[in-house]
C-alpha cells in the first residue's frame, strides 16, 4: 500500500532559509540549508522540497550551488523549485541530484516549455506549483511570480491544464494561508483533489499535526510543511506518529 | 583483488550525481562515464535515468553507447538498471508512441493502468519479494521504497521477476536474469533500505 508522504519544505531566498508568512520572509531560520536539510533528514521526513523564493533571477546560480551541495548528502527525494525558466537550468538542477522539477510560473508565461521538459524527462518529473489567493468575495484565482500576478484563472481550471501541459504532480499553496497557522485551504485543495487524475502535494499553514490529517482527508497524497519543521524538534517523527496513530498509512523503515 | 569499479552511464539525462552520492555513501567506487570505449575497464555497470524512453533510448544509440552495452552485456560483465535504465533494458515501452528497447529482457513497458489510483505511481510503497536475489539479500520484509514512475514493466517471463509491489495491482519492479538486473524504484533515495540493495550489488561484483 502506497504510504501518506510527509514532506519538509525548505523556502530559500538568497542563498538562507527563511519563514515564509504569506509570500513574505522577514526571519532568516537557518543561514546554512545544508544545515536545514540535515536535521530534516535524521528525522525521517519522505520528501524535500527546496524553493528558491529570491525576488531575481540572479539567484539560481548560488540555488543551484544549494541544491548539489544539499543533495550530496541526502537520501531521500528532492524537489526543487523556482527561476527554472529554460530547459537548461532545468537539466542543470537534475543533474544537481533534484528528483522532481516544481514549474509555477511558466505555466503562464510559456506553457509551451513545460511540455518540452515535460517530453524531455517525463511527467513524473514535472510538479506544477499552484498558488492560489481569494478575493474579498471569497472566490479564489492562481497567482504567478512568487504571488505578483494575478491571472484570474479558477483553481480546478488551471490544475486541469497544467496535467494536459504535461505535470505529473500538483504542488498546492494558498498565500492567504501561507505560514498563518490555520491550516491548509481545505476547500480549494479537496477541489483539486477530486478533480485530477495526479497526485496532490497540500501545503500552506500548518501548525497542528491535525493539519496534516486534515490534508489527507482532503484528499492529499502528501502533506507539506516548512515553519512547523524547523521550529520543534524531532518534528518529522512526531508528526508521523501523530499520522500513524491516526489511522493513515506511513513509510515504516 | 582490487576494488569493483562501477561505470555510471551517462547519456546527458538523468540523476546521476544522486547515484554517485549513494554509492560512495556505501564504500562503492563509481564514476560517471561517457565514452562507450572505456566499458571494458569496468567491473559493473549501472544504466541510471529520469526521463522519457524516446529521448533516451535515441540518445544512447546516437552515441554507441548503446552497442558498447550490449558488447559488454554479452562478456557477462553485471549491469544494474535503475528507472528508466531499467525500461530502457526491455523489448519495447509504449511511451509516447511504441520504441524499441535494448531487448536484453523479454518485456513490454507499458503505462500503469489508472485503476482507482493515482497516475504517476509516486511515493513510498511496500516492496514484495518474490524470490531471492543477490540485490534483496538482508532486507527486511516488505521495505518502503522510493517510486515515481507512470510506467511499469511488465516481464513474458514470471521466472525474470524477483520483486513487486501493488499500486491498483501487483506488477514487476525488479527483475534478473542471468547478468542482468532492473529496480524500477529509486535505490539511491529509499533511505537506509535503498543503500543496502545498492551495497549488495556493490558485493556482488567482488
Amino acid at each position: 500500500m502506497r504510504k501518506t508522504r510527509l514532506i519538509a519544505v525548505l523556502v530559500v531566498r538568497d542563498g538562507q532559509v527563511v519563514q515564509s508568512v504569506r509570500f513574505k520572509h522577514t526571519n532568516v531560520i537557518h543561514y546554512d540549508p545544508v544545515h536545514a536539510m540535515e536535521c530534516f533528514n535524521k528525522w525521517a521526513v519522505d520528501e524535500i522540497v527546496i524553493l528558491n523564493v529570491s525576488r531575481d533571477a540572479e539567484s539560481r546560480d548560488k540555488f543551484a550551488e544549494i541544491v548539489g551541495n544539499i543533495c550530496s548528502d541526502c537520501f531521500v527525494p528532492v524537489t526543487v523549485g523556482g527561476w527554472i525558466t529554460d530547459v537548461d537550468y532545468a537539466s542543470r538542477m537534475l543533474r544537481s541530484g533534484a528528483d522532481k522539477l516544481c514549474l509555477n510560473t511558466v505555466f503562464h508565461t510559456a506553457p509551451e516549455l513545460v511540455t518540452r521538459i515535460s517530453r524531455r524527462y517525463g511527467r513524473q518529473c514535472i510538479v506544477a506549483s499552484i498558488d492560489i489567493k481569494r478575493a474579498e468575495d471569497g472566490l479564489a484565482s492562481v497567482y504567478v511570480d512568487r504571488g505578483r500576478i494575478d491571472t484570474r484563472v479558477a483553481p480546478l481550471d488551471w490544475a486541469r491544464r497544467a496535467v494536459e501541459l504535461g505535470a505529473g504532480e500538483i504542488f498546492f499553496n494558498s498565500i492567504d494561508h501561507d505560514g498563518n497557522r490555520k491550516g491548509y485551504d481545505l476547500e480549494s485543495l479537496q477541489q483539486i483533489c477530486n478533480g485530477v487524475e495526479v497526485p496532490v502535494i497540500a501545503f500552506g499553514g500548518v501548525f497542528r499535526w491535525d493539519h496534516l490529517a486534515e490534508g489527507v482527508t482532503a484528499g492529499a497524497d502528501a502533506v507539506a510543511a516548512a515553519n512547523i519543521f524547523h521550529y520543534t524538534e524531532h518534528s518529522a517523527k512526531k508528526a508521523k506518529k501523530f499520522l500513524f496513530n491516526a489511522g493513515y498509512p506511513v513509510r515504516s523503515n | 583483488m582490487a576494488a569493483p569499479k562501477i561505470a555510471i552511464i551517462d547519456y546527458g539525462m538523468g540523476n546521476l550525481r544522486s547515484v554517485m552520492n549513494a554509492f560512495r555513501e556505501v564504500k562503492g567506487e563509481a564514476s560517471i562515464e561517457t565514452d562507450p570505449e572505456r566499458l571494458a575497464d569496468y567491473t559493473g555497470i549501472l544504466l541510471p535515468g529520469v526521463g522519457a524512453f524516446e529521448e533516451a533510448i535515441a540518445s544512447l544509440r546516437k552515441s554507441g553507447m548503446a552497442d558498447a552495452l550490449d558488447m559488454q552485456r554479452r562478456t557477462g560483465k553485471s549491469i544494474l538498471g535503475i528507472c528508466l535504465g531499467m525500461q530502457l533494458m526491455c523489448r519495447s515501452s509504449q511511451e509516447n508512441g511504441l520504441h524499441e528497447g535494448l531487448g536484453w529482457i523479454d518485456a513490454a513497458v507499458n503505462p500503469i493502468p489508472p485503476k482507482g489510483v493515482k497516475i504517476p505511481h509516486i511515493g513510498w510503497n511496500d516492496l514484495m519479494i518474490t524470490r531471492e536475489h543477490v540485490l534483496v539479500r538482508d532486507l527486511p520484509p516488505s521495505p518502503d521504497v522510493y517510486f515515481v514512475h507512470s510506467y511499469r514493466v511488465e516481464c513474458a517471463d514470471p521466472q525474470d521477476v524477483i520483486a513487486t509491489c501493488h499500486h491498483g495491482e501487483p506488477f514487476c519492479v525488479m527483475f534478473a536474469r542471468d547478468n542482468v538486473q532492473g529496480i524500477q524504484f529509486h535505490p539511491e533515495k529509499s533511505q537506509q533500505v535503498g543503500l543496502k540493495i545498492l551495497s549488495n550489488f556493490v558485493e556482488s561484483l567482488a
